[in-house]
């Protein structure tokens, strides 16, 4: 498969939160606003991408019985490393994302695709998949903090977009909004689909 | 007074999956039969309650005086995931029976991120053993509430003749979202 087919498949065929269901705790507990979806999209990105090229290149090295330890370690490097460089440049971003950014260690997403795909392909599609599933997620956290922000607040990445007549939403900015946001956000997904054909 | 503020706190205002998003992977995954989601809460709170003092123990005698806090993600997610084996290898032996209700579950508590996230709560809220052991407990209960009400609702579902778009993860997401509407209610409770 090409390099661009891999990276594409990961923004709507197989885009991570919205088909695959994976990756929701921070996809729900950091959209209040888009700039907060988009800086822990960029953050997982960022891991998934060093996870890729470490992974890829030390497959045939890593004993088959504790892979899954090694991955996690391995992950968790490079959260630290993300945990201690947010906190130093952008210490608004860090306590918004508060206790989602250590916890990306445990998200299903890294960890499934190590599994699923770093471990098994070469140095190349493995930075094609990654990029392309780190793509697909970040979009997916900030469409969701878009629509929650929009309609919570009245503003998008801070800027105030509505007209000053609009009563913002006040339970889209609180935890039940985030539920039913991503819950219509899913309905959509398969609507697309559908369209689309892709099942 | 304190602990009954935390436990409290922990099952209701701060519920660890319906308000603090953590362990949700899971929440959908188990919640499909109230059977499965009972065994699943059953195996998360003894998990967590372990963890919790085991989590507590290193940070308080090797990250902390040796200034390693740095290590922390690392070091409690190694703790998890070779105390989940651990759980899983002596309960084999010692309790079959138990072994074979719970045992399909336990391998996936160790990306349960509501058990991570309980540690971290722990230390960054300053508990000490006890306070930590009481938090631990109140997130088990609170996530074992939130499984089994929603495996409840979504047992009625599979009956019901929702739309096909909305069919599954869709419609449990929005179901999620009233109960956590529901649990709001708790807020001014302490």
């Amino acid at each position: 498969m090409s390099m661009a087919k891999e990276f594409s498949k990961g923004i709507i065929k197989d885009q991570p939160v919205l088909r695959l269901l994976l990756g929701l705790c921070p996809a729900l507990g950091v959209t209040g606003t888009a700039t907060n979806g988009f800086g822990m999209g960029m953050a997982a990105t960022f891991v998934l991408l060093c996870a890729s090229i470490v992974i890829s290149l030390l497959r045939s090295v890593i004993p088959k019985s504790v892979r899954v330890p090694c991955f996690i370690v391995i992950i968790a490097t490079f959260v630290t490393i993300v945990d201690m460089t947010m906190n130093a440049f952008l210490p608004e971003l860090h306590d918004a994302l508060g206790i989602f950014i250590p916890l990306i260690v445990v998200n299903c997403l890294i960890l499934g695709r190590a599994e699923a795909f770093f471990s098994r392909n070469p140095l190349h599609t493995s930075i094609a998949d990654a990029l392309g599933m780190g793509a697909g997620f970040a979009l997916a956290l900030t469409i969701l903090g878009a629509i929650r922000e929009i309609l919570g607040a009245g503003t998008i990445f801070g800027v105030v977009i509505t007209p000053e007549a609009f009563e913002p939403f006040g339970v889209f900015a609180t935890p039940p909004g985030a539920f039913i946001g991503l819950g219509f956000m899913l309905a959509g997904m398969n609507y697309i689909s559908k369209k689309l054909k892709l099942d | 007074m304190e602990l009954l503020a935390i436990l409290f706190g922990a099952i209701f205002i701060n519920n660890f999956v319906l308000t603090r998003f953590l362990g949700i992977c899971p929440f959908l995954g188990v919640s499909k039969k109230v059977e499965t989601s009972v065994g699943m809460s059953a195996a998360v709170t003894f998990v967590m309650v372990m963890a919790a003092i085991i989590t507590w123990l290193i940070q308080e005698y090797i990250l902390f005086p040796l200034d390693l806090g740095y290590l922390r993600t690392v070091a409690f997610i190694l703790v998890i995931s070779s105390l989940v084996q651990f759980v899983e290898t002596v309960m084999r032996k010692v309790a079959p029976t138990l072994y074979e209700g719970l045992g399909i579950f336990l391998p996936l508590i160790t990306t349960n991120c509501a058990i991570l996230g309980m540690a971290i709560l722990n230390i960054d809220e300053g508990y000490n053993i006890l306070e930590s052991i009481v938090h631990s407990i109140g997130a088990a209960v609170g996530f074992a509430i939130a499984l089994i009400i929603l495996a409840g609702i979504r047992e009625r579902l599979e009956l019901e003749d929702t739309h096909k778009l909305y069919h599954g993860a869709a419609v449990a997401m929005i179901v999620a979202g009233i109960v956590s509407v529901a649990f709001q209610g708790f807020q001014g409770m302490i």
